[in-house]
């Protein structure tokens, strides 16, 4: 042993290399290890959305163990004794009572609660983000259907999670959202009835529906959504990363950066930077003040009782839907509540779930694609995404609609009757003018590649008139235009871009060089166009590189023809 | 009158003739009305003197004391109030309600909330600051309350009440309107029922006694003078505590909390990756 690694070329000589060798002998792990570490990454910043849903999930599992030591998921009545004045001698489940000491007996517990409240709504926000970076850039195109498919799975269990965890505490506010969720099983034709009394084992609310929400929020839906991101995670790096068209970057190659240090660094900030942000949120605003809402009592409800944002959009759809029951022969009835909370996102899902096989089928497009797309380049696909959020965002609105119509001054009625046209009128508007501006946008970057940047700058002609002197981005045929075709990329619109000016001074909040010596450094390149490329690297993800590459095309010219 | 009657003006002839005949009829029938209106005057005046005899002392003293408070406040409501609500209290069709029997309580009310006098006719009388001064309303007060009567204004010390049993009481009877601790809450048609924040204790125990606008009158059958001393308790306590998990961003849950995710929340990890993202 000792001979070896005396003698073994490039053998490691200090003390932390003899161990990782040691360690490398029985393991085997060099390989593997150095293959990961020099992973690359994309350097875009849409491609890290993903990764807040990632970091978020982290602090919910952290700051839901803690809450787990403290609360009591048992609905056995009890009279509150705690802290908190204004309940005190109150009957109560336990389940509430062991929440307001979480509040305000727990050392921590209240920051807890809300760190926790928190990173569960940016969880699901953060998703959603995510999954429309994936949508409207193509990037759920096989190869990636599967990950797009455990993508909306998890979406749905994080529905099912945060709405099990809204429902635990067992005051007022979660209580009425329970009495909904009842109903809504119960509206089930045939199976609903049967389907309540096993869900709640017996009449609304019984002793067991706390506990069993208990389970399935701190064990089953963690535990599959756990084993669901590992999957996604596993699949992503088998499949490695898309990327966004742009110089040097092929259906076969990943431009970016190392995982080791550059990426590992950034995801360590990025972690640091959701911690942050959860904690401030979690220490500085309130969230879901249960001792407010008091226990659960089936004889009250308060106005304007809302699920979280998640959900609020098929609160919304209920909030809309005419009340029209459907009585069938025989007794039997359908309530008007199945269709817009139980119809509709089984409809809303499926759509979702397959859309990748939908567009496959429509468009026939069956190939494998790593390179994204830029949405004005999918217009029919960029406009049925702006129609569905435009759907949503009604809904969404409908679901705050008596919120909005008491804090803005707006009649109730009203806001029912604009969310019910709206919901039908809105999204086909909304694909007209999403499809007419992609198209606009496609326009204008064939114009800018033929014709060149508009400089802005006006020039007069011996014979008095006056045109605007245009920069070609690449060589030019006779005529002037411009012979580079589109290639999937951003063309660049403005002189800067393409490099026209020098770069500007370094630093993002405030400047991190000295001015005068960026100036001095300007004054010693040389001028033109032409200079100030030859410091550029076209793999970066730095502005300039972008786009094409503006020396080719020389100085401004003036249009010939 | 006589004057006016085209017989008087007849030539009169001898008393022996048909004409004369009339004229003593008619002179008797003279007699006779006479008669009869000293009858009722005689009748008036000894029901007024019997009244006057028998009537309790308290009328009595209210006729005698009504100049004052009740003067200035007749002169206050028929500058601001004659128009929708009457010359006599009765009401305008389509204008106002009569204010016949709402007592004291409610004049309290509406016009030291400042809903009334009314801009204009809408949906719903929106509260803002009061246009009388305390000596104002009571005088308006002492008017409205002369003449019909109706609820008057509790004495003594408003709260004190039980604050758990106010809370309660309160999530029973005023949450389904005005939201959890009082927030308000939006009615159907443009209605509301009104944010409780900054209310003084009088104002809530009048708006039950009384039920303003859309809300019902919570009497002292439906909530004794104990309870609504405990759901003002517990209104006023919750209204002057501190939000002990940080900013309260309205006190109605999910709506801002949803609103604080997106603009807040996912703003400041957007920015954090754009700020990443420049960090090449």
């Amino acid at each position: 042993m000792a001979a070896r690694t005396a003698t073994a070329p490039g053998a490691p000589t200090t003390k932390l290399g003899k161990a990782a060798l040691e360690i490398d002998d029985r393991l085997i792990v060099a390989g593997p290890v150095r293959r990961t570490l020099n992973k690359v990454f994309p350097d875009h910043w849409s491609f890290l959305l993903g990764e807040i849903a990632l970091y978020t999930f982290v602090i919910l599992l952290l700051s839901g163990t803690y809450l787990t030591f403290f609360f009591q998921a048992s609905m056995v009545e009890v009279t509150y004794d705690g802290s908190y004045d204004p309940l005190r001698g109150l009957d109560m489940s336990i389940a509430y009572a062991s929440t307001l000491d979480i509040s305000f007996d727990v050392r921590g517990g209240l920051f807890m609660r809300q760190l926790h409240h928190w990173a569960a709504l940016l969880f699901v926000a953060s998703m959603v983000v995510h999954l429309l970076r994936i949508f409207f850039t193509g990037a759920f195109r096989r190869p990636r259907e599967t990950n797009w498919l455990i993508g909306v799975v998890l979406l749905i269990l994080s529905f099912l999670e945060g709405f099990a965890g809204y429902s635990m505490p067992d005051d007022l506010l979660s209580g009425t959202g329970l009495r909904i969720m009842s109903a809504i099983i119960l509206a089930i034709p045939v199976i609903g009835t049967w389907t309540h009394w096993a869900v709640f084992g017996g009449d609304f609310v019984g002793e067991l529906i706390v506990g069993r929400l208990y389970i399935a929020h701190v064990l089953l839906i963690p535990a599959i959504m756990l084993a669901l991101i590992a999957a996604h995670l596993l699949i992503l790096v088998k499949q490695k990363h898309t990327q966004f068209p742009g110089p040097g970057r092929t259906e076969h190659n990943v431009v970016g950066n190392r995982l080791f240090p550059t990426f590992a660094g950034k995801a360590t900030g990025l972690l640091f930077v959701v911690f942050g942000v959860c904690a401030a949120l979690g220490g500085l605003v309130q969230i879901n003040p249960v001792w407010l809402w008091g226990p659960y009592n089936p004889a009250q409800v308060s106005a304007a009782s809302q699920p979280d944002w998640y959900i609020m959009w098929l609160d919304g759809s209920s909030r809309l839907f005419p009340a029209w029951d459907l009585n069938l022969p025989g007794d039997y009835t359908i309530p008007a509540l199945f269709w817009p909370t139980a119809v509709l996102p089984g409809i809303v899902f499926t759509l979702l779930l397959f859309y990748p096989m939908i567009e496959r089928k429509l468009t026939g497009d069956t190939a494998s694609h790593h390179l994204l797309q830029r949405p004005r380049d999918v217009p029919v696909r960029t406009s049925l995404g702006l129609m569905a959020i435009t759907f949503y965002m009604v809904l969404f609105i409908s679901g705050g609609n008596d919120v909005v119509a008491d804090k803005f001054d707006i009649s109730l009625n009203a806001m029912t009757w604009a969310g019910r046209i709206g919901m039908i009128v809105l999204p086909p508007i909304a694909y007209v003018i999403t499809y007419r501006i992609c198209l606009g946008l496609q326009q204008h970057d064939r114009e800018v590649l033929e014709h060149g940047i508009e400089t802005g700058v006006i020039r007069r002609l011996p014979h008095g008139e006056f045109i605007e002197v245009h920069q070609p981005l690449g060589p030019v045929d006779e005529h002037g235009h411009g012979q580079l075709a589109y290639g999937g990329a951003p063309v660049p619109k403005r002189m800067n871009q393409a490099g026209g000016a020098r770069r500007a001074i370094r630093g993002f909040f405030s400047p991190v060089e000295e001015p005068t010596v960026v100036e001095l450094e300007q004054q010693r390149e040389g001028r033109g166009l032409s200079a100030g490329e030859r410091g550029r690297e076209l793999t970066t993800s730095g502005r300039p590189s972008e786009g094409g590459r503006p020396s080719d095309g020389g100085r401004p010219q003036d249009p010939r023809d | 009158m006589s004057t006016t009657n085209p017989q008087s003006d007849t030539p009169l002839a001898d008393a022996g003739t048909p004409v004369d005949r009339a004229r003593a009829r008619r002179r008797s029938k003279h007699r006779r009305r006479l008669a009869n209106v000293a009858g009722l005057m005689a009748s008036l005046v000894l029901t007024g003197a019997l009244y006057s005899v028998f009537a309790p002392a308290q009328a009595a003293d209210e006729t005698t004391s009504e100049s004052a408070a009740e003067a200035a406040g007749r002169e206050l409501y028929e500058r601001s109030c004659i128009s929708c609500h009457g010359e006599n209290l009765e009401g305008v069709p389509n204008r106002g309600p009569s204010l016949i029997g709402v007592g004291e309580a409610s004049v309290y009310f509406q016009v030291h909330t400042g809903r009334m006098p009314l801009v204009r006719q809408e949906a719903d009388a929106p509260d803002k600051p009061a246009v009388f001064s305390d000596e104002e309303i009571d005088q308006l007060m002492a008017y409205v309350q002369a003449n019909g009567g109706g609820p008057t204004l509790p004495s003594g010390d408003l709260r004190g009440g039980d604050l758990a049993e106010g809370g309660e009481l309160f999530r029973l009877n005023c949450a389904s309107c005005h939201n959890f601790v009082g927030q308000g809450g939006a009615l159907s048609s443009g209605k509301a029922a009104p944010s409780l924040q900054g209310s003084n204790d009088l104002e809530i125990y009048t708006a039950m006694l009384t039920g303003p606008e859309n809300m019902p009158v919570f009497g002292d059958n439906q909530l004794t003078p104990e309870e609504k001393r405990s759901i003002i308790t517990y209104i006023q306590t919750i209204d002057n505590m501190a939000d002990p998990g940080g900013a309260g961003i309205g006190r109605i849950g999910p709506v801002s909390e949803g609103l604080v995710v997106w603009v807040v929340g996912i703003g400041a990890l957007l920015f954090g990756i754009f700020w990443m993202g420049s960090k090449a």
